[in-house]
């Protein structure tokens, strides 16, 4: 029982870094970034090929986040800056944002190859530690607080930052915004950059967790975190959390209590039921702001 | 604003699109001469590090038929990536373009089920050099073949081992439910578990996608089985067992055919020590076929095992239908050929097939110890 909590906590904890960024580009821009599996990936591949180039791992997961927020900026521009302003940009938008992943995807093919890729043995210190009845290595419990912290910072950042409030401005309105005085295309690449930064640090912390990273594993996640931030509210960064850490309880006591077969269809009716009763996700805002 | 409420219909539509990426395929590599084999291998995806081994297996015996006197061959390699859609393309390729005399492979009895009966209906006969599914395989058609022995000629004599060994009386079992292979292998593990008297205390399964399986551990090791019986391909294999030993698990794991790659151990690790599994090749075979094979494969730098053993062994057994229908190549030469292939010395001991074209041979039981395969006597 215990155990099974914390192996829920565990996948949740990374669920929901994963679609904190998802989320938050949706409450920006009201586009789903489907690129955002693909920047999981290549993030993991980054730190990968980091720590192969014998760099510690201190460095490389930082190093691998950051280069993972810089691709953020450079898919905001290929992919979404172009069609903005235009009548159909959700759609599109989301089409150029899927090509992108496939382009992504391919080059994660090209340099790494299409079999998995481990992180060498001994790349973080092989101990377990014993919590009552239930044992966590160091590495899960260091994933969860890595996992929680970067969420606690964006909290923070959005609250309380200039930044987090020119993000939050552009969000309600962008026309607005850009009367007030703030540099709307700024706002949304920096969310691009945190975004990306978060799904990244997803991806490293998914590869290091589990030890095999290929070019597909990105597609473990991509429903998963559509569910998640469906289930927390599109565009709810506090909502993403709870959602997350959710679905991860929720697949780890179905697998525990109706069999592994169960898993997917659990989690999937439970979205189903929260959405008939809540249609707006557990903390999804009214759509009578909407303009 | 309104996406949020109209976005549901495309959205599906696209993360079908998603699901449905398609992967690329590679060229061929070829000797010269003789009869053209074609041989559909996953050099890509899941299975991977078999096709690998296969290959290296193919070409070292190719290399020497082709140097000797006697029957010629030339092999096309092409990668069926694992899937059966990529499968029934190469072989499409194989059976109309390239026409080949016959095919050897696929690598996986999943593909092999969806690949073969094309095959069956051209009349070109398929040697599996790999597929241990029990039933779905030679069982399409007069014209499919295997020199692989299946899990249930495999497992229980390996499970009678291990007991003897072990003294276990419960066990824990987690298997794939998406492969053919890996489900087949459950089948027959749960009936020589059964007839071993054995209790399963408790039975978990898992997707080949699936990275994390600390919930299913978790949760068969809640239930204190002597033993954890595994019917998994080797990638996922080796993190079964890693995560199986992070969540304390020290008892014994037995596998399925699927562990029986160098990739698990190295993969796995120290996770992968003591873990005993059934095999179809005796590494430690003195016969003299099997010592030309692993000359062989030290000559080309490659770690032999049970899966470059049996493709190896599949050259064998093609050259010597050819042989036996007096050196023709048709497709209809090589099936009769085939037919009266008895007693053939094989790195996997004296081969023949049974009625129903399966492999007939002794098989063995081995062992991690000390990151390697050892066989158990």
């Amino acid at each position: 029982m215990g155990q099974q909590v914390l192996n829920g906590v565990f996948v949740g904890s990374i669920y929901a870094l994963f679609a904190v960024g998802y989320t938050l580009v949706f409450g920006v821009l009201d586009i789903l970034n489907l690129a955002h599996a693909a920047v999981f990936t290549l993030a993991a591949f980054i730190a990968l090929a980091l720590v192969d180039a014998r760099l510690p791992l201190w460095l490389a997961l930082p190093l691998a986040v950051a280069a993972a927020g810089l691709i953020g900026i450079v898919l905001e521009r290929l992919a979404f800056r172009p069609l903005r302003g235009r009548a159909d940009s959700n759609i599109s938008g989301l089409i150029s944002s899927l090509a992108m992943a496939t382009v992504f995807e391919a080059i994660a093919l090209q340099i790494f190859g299409p079999d998995i890729s481990r992180f060498p043995q001994g790349t973080f210190p092989d101990r377990v530690i014993r919590i009552g009845g239930a044992s966590a290595s160091l590495l899960q419990l260091c994933i969860v607080a890595t996992s929680v912290v970067l969420m606690a910072v964006l909290t923070l950042l959005l609250a309380r930052t200039r930044l987090g409030r020119q993000i939050r401005a552009v969000a309600e309105s962008p026309r607005a915004a850009r009367i007030l005085g703030v540099d709307v295309d700024r706002a949304i690449a920096m969310a691009f950059f945190l975004s990306s930064a978060l799904g990244g640090a997803a991806g490293v912390l998914f590869g290091l967790a589990f030890n095999s990273i290929s070019p597909d594993v990105g597609r473990s996640v991509e429903l998963k975190g559509l569910a998640v931030i469906i289930l927390g509210g599109m565009g709810s960064v506090p909502g993403a959390v709870v959602a997350g850490f959710a679905l991860g309880l929720i697949e780890v006591f179905t697998v525990a209590h109706l069999g592994s077969s169960f898993r997917d269809a659990v989690s999937f009716a439970v979205l189903f039921l929260v959405l008939i009763a809540r249609p707006h996700g557990l903390f999804g805002r009214a759509a009578a702001r909407e303009a | 604003m309104s996406l949020a409420r109209r976005w549901p219909l495309p959205l599906a539509l696209l993360l079908t699109a998603i699901a449905c990426k398609d992967q690329g395929a590679q060229g061929p590599a070829a000797a010269a001469g003789g009869a053209v084999i074609g041989a559909a291998l996953s050099l890509t995806g899941p299975a991977a590090s078999y096709g690998a081994q296969q290959r290296a297996g193919i070409q070292a015996a190719v290399d020497e038929l082709n140097q000797g006197g006697g029957v010629k061959l030339s092999v096309l390699i092409e990668d069926d990536a694992s899937t059966k859609e990529q499968g029934i393309t190469v072989f499409q390729k194989f059976i109309n373009r390239d026409k080949v005399s016959a095919i050897i492979g696929p690598t996986l009895s999943n593909t092999a089920s969806a690949a073969d009966p094309l095959a069956q209906q051209a009349k070109v006969p398929v040697l599996g050099i790999s597929n241990t599914a029990a039933t779905g395989i030679t069982d399409i058609g007069n014209y499919i073949w295997r020199d692989s022995l299946t899990e249930a000629q495999v497992i229980p004599g390996a499970f009678k081992k291990a007991k003897e060994k072990l003294q276990f009386k419960t066990a824990g079992v987690l298997y794939g439910n998406d492969d053919v292979f890996t489900k087949a292998g459950y089948d027959v593990m749960q009936k020589a578990l059964s007839d071993q008297g054995v209790k399963v205390v408790g039975t978990q399964t898992f997707a080949k996608p699936d990275r994390d399986y600390n919930a299913q551990l978790t949760a068969l090791i809640a239930a204190k089985p002597d033993v954890l019986v595994v019917s998994a391909l080797a990638d996922n294999a080796a993190s079964i067992v890693a995560q199986a030993r992070q969540r304390g698990w020290t008892g014994p794991v037995l596998g399925g055919n699927g562990f029986n790659s160098p990739a698990f151990i190295k993969n796995a690790g120290a996770a992968a020590e003591d873990v005993m599994v059934g095999t179809s090749w005796n590494s430690l075979s003195q016969d003299p076929a099997n010592q030309k094979f692993l000359a062989a494969m030290k000559k080309a730098g490659v770690n032999p095992d049970q899966f470059s053993a049996q493709a190896y062994t599949g050259v064998i057994i093609l050259t010597e239908a050819i042989r036996q229908s007096g050196g023709k190549t048709g497709r209809e030469d090589i099936e009769a050929g085939l037919g009266k292939v008895k007693d053939l010395e094989t790195p996997l001991g004296k081969f023949s097939f049974t009625p129903a074209r399966d492999a007939q041979h002794e098989p063995s039981v081995q062992q991690v110890k000390d990151g390697k395969f050892q066989i158990v006597q």
